[in-house]
């Protein structure tokens, strides 16, 4: 039994997994406050009905420290994304427009950035800001808009050897005139569509730098955090601590790779009727 | 032969360009760091009571004083006749340091990377050929799934499963605790490398597989491939025959590309499993600023990376002769 056709099925998935995001945001936003709630009368619990992912040492709810750090993560994916796809744009139409000299350079920076481990290069950028939550923005926004990058200057290129771009150079059209009335609109999709496929990579890369120490500061309940703290109690049996708060990190990483997805199917009209 | 050496030349040319920018890029992110080298090294409560004088001798001695160009062209000038400096956490020369990481990571990272490089290629090329089978469902909900679990949380889960509940595997380090290094037996390093290994394998099967997927699915539905169905081919002879020349080329590009991927996730691996590697020092570097062994590590595992995508370039030039007409592009 299948309901509506592809379309409409993929459109349903999209609309679910940005609601189901949504939702992770705003409750993880309004349950920061009871996140920090201590309590010695309950500590330790497994995980069961009051507190469904039990709860730590200090008898904080594991479900509201998760769902608080992964508001945050969300947050600072999204901010970080959001720069780093800007970087993406403006670099891959400029290699494709302006030129072999400046082509030649921005490939030779993204060569450079892919270059280095993005790991590697995270703690270079966090250690050069002095650690903390400005180190782990801008560390994410200047290592993730390589493959964009690369993704738009092919894109470009591929334009401008096409009919209609060609005639407006011939008509006399200014350059950015071509870029904005042309290309752009042609660019918008797949645009869109990288710049929500960044998101995983920007949350992963967020959770892992946090969880090496470099990232937010250990009394905010970032998941990096909440994982690398469940490390100590590993050995204790206290598996819950790690294993849900990693779930919900994974669950929310295939949610925007689901919205990224089923909007590049409703974008591309190629696949209309797959 | 000539188009082969030019083409060799630029791209060598090329990766040392590359190499130096790395430098440049680190040393500066180090330099425009607000942490005071006096103050993470000598500690606030020594430098009080000090005299002007010896607290100026220190400041000579870490270069805080001196503008960053010559700070920089002194390193670098150091670096490139093999002096990298002196490691301030393990009191040791740099080179040294980063030798005997190395040698610990070297080889756990290059069983991860094979294992990862034949399997994510045979599943890819397993469920790119069937598209729509069960079998094709399972092996890419299988990498969709890993590829969106970070590596550092699957090393948790592994440690628990292994280590906590079944004590099959040792929780950490690299050699049993207690045990003179000299007479670590093969099978103990085995043993040690283990969950390291099959983490970092299991997080870079998913992306490798994905991508060869995409590549076979595409080349199944060439031409060349019809035409080879219509003759009556099929099964393991047609991807013999045709598909194997064109899925091997993107596959080199990505097993080599893969190298950056298996670097960064043994940081993490490594951090977790107490792993003495060279993720792990690089780790403690960053924590503990210690500037020197920081920009070595970057350096060597920015080589090592380039040394990659060359071996990648130089081995499509070999393997595909339409590479090399065109040259690189530099």
């Amino acid at each position: 039994m299948k309901m509506g056709n592809g379309r409409i099925r993929t459109a349903v998935f999209f609309g679910a997994a940005v609601l189901l995001l949504a939702g992770i945001t705003l409750a993880g936003f309004l349950l920061s406050r009871e996140a920090m709630v201590t309590d010695f009368s309950r500590k330790d619990l497994a995980p069961g009905l009051p507190y469904l992912f039990g709860t730590d040492w200090l008898g904080r709810d594991m479900l509201a420290r998760a769902l608080t750090g992964l508001s945050m993560s969300i947050r600072l994916g999204l901010l970080a994304a959001g720069i780093s796809s800007l970087i993406a744009l403006g670099l891959g139409i400029a290699s494709a427009t302006m030129g072999r000299a400046v082509d030649s350079v921005i490939t030779f920076i993204i060569d450079l950035v892919m270059g280095i481990p993005h790991i590697l290069l995270l703690i270079l950028i966090s250690y050069a800001c002095g650690k903390g939550f400005q180190g782990v923005v801008i560390g994410v926004s200047l290592t993730h808009w390589t493959s964009l990058a690369r993704l738009i200057r092919g894109e470009v290129l591929q334009l401008r050897e096409t009919g209609y771009v060609k005639m407006a150079e011939k008509l006399g059209m200014s350059r950015f005139h071509i870029a904005w009335k042309h290309m752009f609109p042609h660019l918008f999709p797949q645009f869109l569509v990288g710049l929500i496929l960044l998101f995983p990579h920007a949350i992963l890369h967020e959770a892992s730098i946090t969880f090496l120490g470099f990232g937010l500061s250990p009394e905010q309940p970032a998941i990096g955090i909440i994982l690398s703290e469940s490390m100590k109690y590993l050995a204790m049996g206290k598996w819950w601590l790690a294993v849900f708060p990693g779930l919900l990190l994974v669950l929310t990483v295939v949610l925007f790779d689901t919205a990224g997805e089923s909007l590049r199917k409703l974008l591309n009209p190629g696949s209309t009727h797959d | 032969m000539r188009h082969h050496l030019l083409f060799m030349g630029k791209q060598a040319i090329r990766m040392i360009l590359l190499l130096a920018c790395v430098s440049i890029i680190a040393f500066f992110l180090v330099s425009v760091s607000p942490v005071d080298p006096l103050q993470a090294n000598v500690g606030q409560a020594a430098l009080g009571s000090m005299s002007q004088e010896q607290i100026g001798k220190l400041e000579a001695y870490w270069g805080v004083g001196t503008p960053p160009v010559q700070r920089f062209l002194s390193w670098a000038s150091d670096f490139f006749r093999g002096d990298m400096g002196v490691s301030l956490l393990y009191r040791q020369e740099v080179s040294q340091v980063i030798g005997a990481k190395l040698s610990n990571s070297l080889w756990m990272m290059a069983l991860a990377w094979l294992i990862s490089g034949v399997v994510g290629f045979a599943l890819g090329v397993l469920s790119g050929m069937r598209e729509g089978s069960i079998l094709d469902k399972v092996i890419k909900g299988y990498s969709l799934l890993i590829a969106s679990t970070p590596a550092f949380w699957l090393a948790l889960v592994l440690l628990m499963v292994f280590a906590v509940w079944l004590k099959v595997l040792p929780i950490g380090l690299s050699v049993p605790i207690g045990v003179e290094a000299g007479s670590v037996g093969f099978w103990d390093r085995i043993r040690h490398a283990v969950l390291p290994a099959l983490t970092l394998s299991i997080t870079g099967i998913s992306n490798i597989t994905l991508h060869t997927r995409e590549k076979m699915i595409e080349i199944m539905g060439s031409d060349y491939m019809l035409f080879a169905r219509a003759r009556g081919e099929g099964g393991f002879g047609m991807f013999k025959n045709h598909g194997f020349r064109n899925v091997i080329l993107p596959a080199i590009t990505l097993q080599f590309g893969s190298i950056s991927e298996i670097f960064g996730g043994s940081v993490l691996v490594e951090q977790i499993f107490s792993y003495p590697g060279l993720g792990q020092a690089a780790v403690t570097a960053g924590i503990g600023s210690d500037v020197p062994l920081l920009l070595g590590i970057t350096v060597i595992s920015a080589a090592i990376v380039f040394g990659g995508n060359l071996t990648a370039n130089l081995l499509y030039g070999i393997v595909d002769p339409r590479i090399r007409r065109g040259g690189g592009s530099l």
